[in-house]
């Protein structure tokens, strides 16, 4: 069997998930605090990968990112990305493919805390850093391991922004969901099968750590 | 000495009202900010403590511009060495007892007063205890604890014992103003309980609709002044009888149920659920009605 595939699925979902990590936590925590009127338009833009096919996306990834126009050239020349069937390409689709999955849950929780705990960290003199990551993401861990879990999974079941801008290069971009399409259409069910199944195993145990975790199951384990 | 003048728009469920603020507090004095809720007082802790900015006027503290909107200066929240415990005692729930002490500390600060406040505030027995597993009393003791760790100038307290039943509030009382004295701070608190302002505070402050309409000592504020009591107590009254050609009122101070006599006279303006002082003058007790807080 070849397991290329999968590993090359949990490759890019790990590394979405990190660099989606650490975009999200600043984001989030502006979207929680901020008055702003544009507010409201970030939201928005933060929850439309939730309704719009992936394919629009992919589409307009691939137009963005594409060599033969302005910003694709820009990448290219000035960082030397090459971001169209590429694996750094998968990687910024899929951040931006799976936003809500992370800012969503970590946004909620931030919200939900007593504005008094950084007030009254503030008056202690801490700084807004320190109140971040001492006081306030601390006491939201659930909410974090939610919003790590399912950027996790979703990226792991991503699909049409996949093929749009990676599209089917064995080893760089033919990820597992790839991979199925691909050795259904060419009718072979049995290596289709295994591709499948592992990867229904393996979010199944994911997602069912996550209600045993903050379900309390295994409070035990995580406080 | 805190000199206070600036005026706040705020908003509330009715709409506007101007926060308006005219007040010097001489260093080491015991405040007490007494009104009906939504006259302003916690904006009043809030705008002190930075955590909220007037709109115009200023804030001097010991000569220093903490806030001045003509010279453009608003310090934060972080520079301003205030103590300031949250009506919900702002606890945080990832840390210990000890914890959230330990976080109180400036970085820089010689003196850990971190074990005497354990201490003094009994709470050693609960240092690794998380605020979730506390009682209300035990979460203010620690609230206090926390405050009073980065050795504030100001302490600030936002009815800290409103929740509390009354034994345990007592020995609260005593516990800020030890720290009150111990610590030599000028502290403000806000109070709807005359017991805890007679006790604790040297000069009451009467806000109303977002202004100060009077300020005094509590005896000046909330007692008939010509009165030469040998006791008195404040209670809320729980029923009125008539017995004859008296009446019997009864009147629940703390956790004690007295009754007072009271003649046809004395009973017009008492009405159940009043606050009333109960006072002896001469032999017989007397009682009347404090001045209503809305």
């Amino acid at each position: 069997m070849n397991w290329e595939p999968l590993l090359l699925t949990f490759e890019l979902a790990l590394t979405t998930t990190i660099a989606l990590l650490l975009v999200s936590i600043p984001l989030a925590y502006w979207l929680s605090k901020t008055t702003s009127r544009i507010k409201p338009v970030i939201e928005t833009l933060v929850s439309m990968p939730l309704v719009l096919p992936p394919t629009v996306l992919g589409f307009y990834f691939l137009v963005a990112f594409s060599p033969n126009n302005a910003f694709g050239e820009w990448l290219n020349s000035w960082l030397g990305l090459q971001l169209v069937f590429s694996f750094g390409g998968l990687v910024v689709a899929s951040m931006i493919y799976s936003l809500p999955f992370m800012v969503q849950p970590i946004q909620a929780g931030l919200a939900s805390l007593p504005a008094s705990l950084s007030e009254a960290a503030a008056v202690m003199g801490k700084s807004r850093n320190i109140t971040l990551f001492k006081v306030l993401l601390p006491n939201i861990k659930k909410s974090l391991l939610t919003g790590i879990v399912l950027a996790f999974a979703h990226t792991v079941g991503e699909f049409g922004v996949v093929l749009m801008i990676g599209g089917n290069i064995p080893g760089r971009t033919r990820v597992a969901s790839i991979a199925i399409y691909d050795e259904v259409e060419a009718l072979n069910y049995e290596a289709a099968n295994f591709y499948s199944l592992t990867l229904f195993a393996i979010t199944f145990g994911m997602l069912l750590l996550v209600y045993l975790i903050n379900g309390g199951y295994l409070k035990r384990f995580w406080k | 000495m805190i000199k206070l003048s600036y005026q706040k728009q705020l908003k509330t469920t009715d709409g506007f009202f101007e926060l308006s603020i005219d007040l010097d507090i001489p260093k080491g004095a015991f405040i007490c900010l007494y009104g009906p809720s939504g006259a302003g007082k916690t904006s009043f802790l809030r705008i002190l403590a930075g955590l909220l900015a007037p709109d115009k006027g200023s804030i001097l503290v010991n000569d220093i511009p903490w806030y001045h909107s003509d010279k453009k200066i608003g310090l934060s929240p972080q520079k301003r060495n205030i103590g300031y415990v949250f009506q919900d005692y702002a606890l945080f729930p990832n840390m210990t007892v000890q914890e959230n002490l330990k976080f109180a500390q400036r970085k820089g600060q010689t003196k850990d007063l971190i074990p005497e406040l354990m201490e003094v505030m009994e709470l050693s027995q609960l240092a690794n205890r998380t605020p979730d597993t506390l009682s209300g009393g035990q979460k203010q003791r620690a609230a206090l604890a926390r405050a009073l760790v980065q050795q504030p100038d100001i302490l600030l307290l936002d009815e800290p014992l409103a929740a509390l039943d009354a034994q345990i509030s007592t020995k609260l009382q005593d516990y800020i103003l030890n720290a009150h004295r111990d610590y030599s701070l000028t502290t403000i608190l806000v109070s709807h309980d005359l017991g805890e302002i007679m006790k604790l505070t040297d000069t009451v402050v009467v806000m109303e609709q977002g202004r100060i309409t009077k300020s005094g000592r509590p005896q000046e504020i909330f007692m008939n002044r010509q009165l030469s009591g040998k006791f008195q107590f404040t209670g809320t009254i729980l029923s009125i009888e008539k017995q004859d050609v008296i009446y019997v009122v009864t009147v629940l101070i703390y956790n004690t149920i007295i009754k007072v006599v009271a003649d046809a006279t004395e009973i017009q303006e008492l009405r159940n659920g009043d606050s009333v002082v109960v006072a002896s003058k001469a032999f017989n007790p007397v009682i009347y009605k404090i001045p209503e807080r809305s």
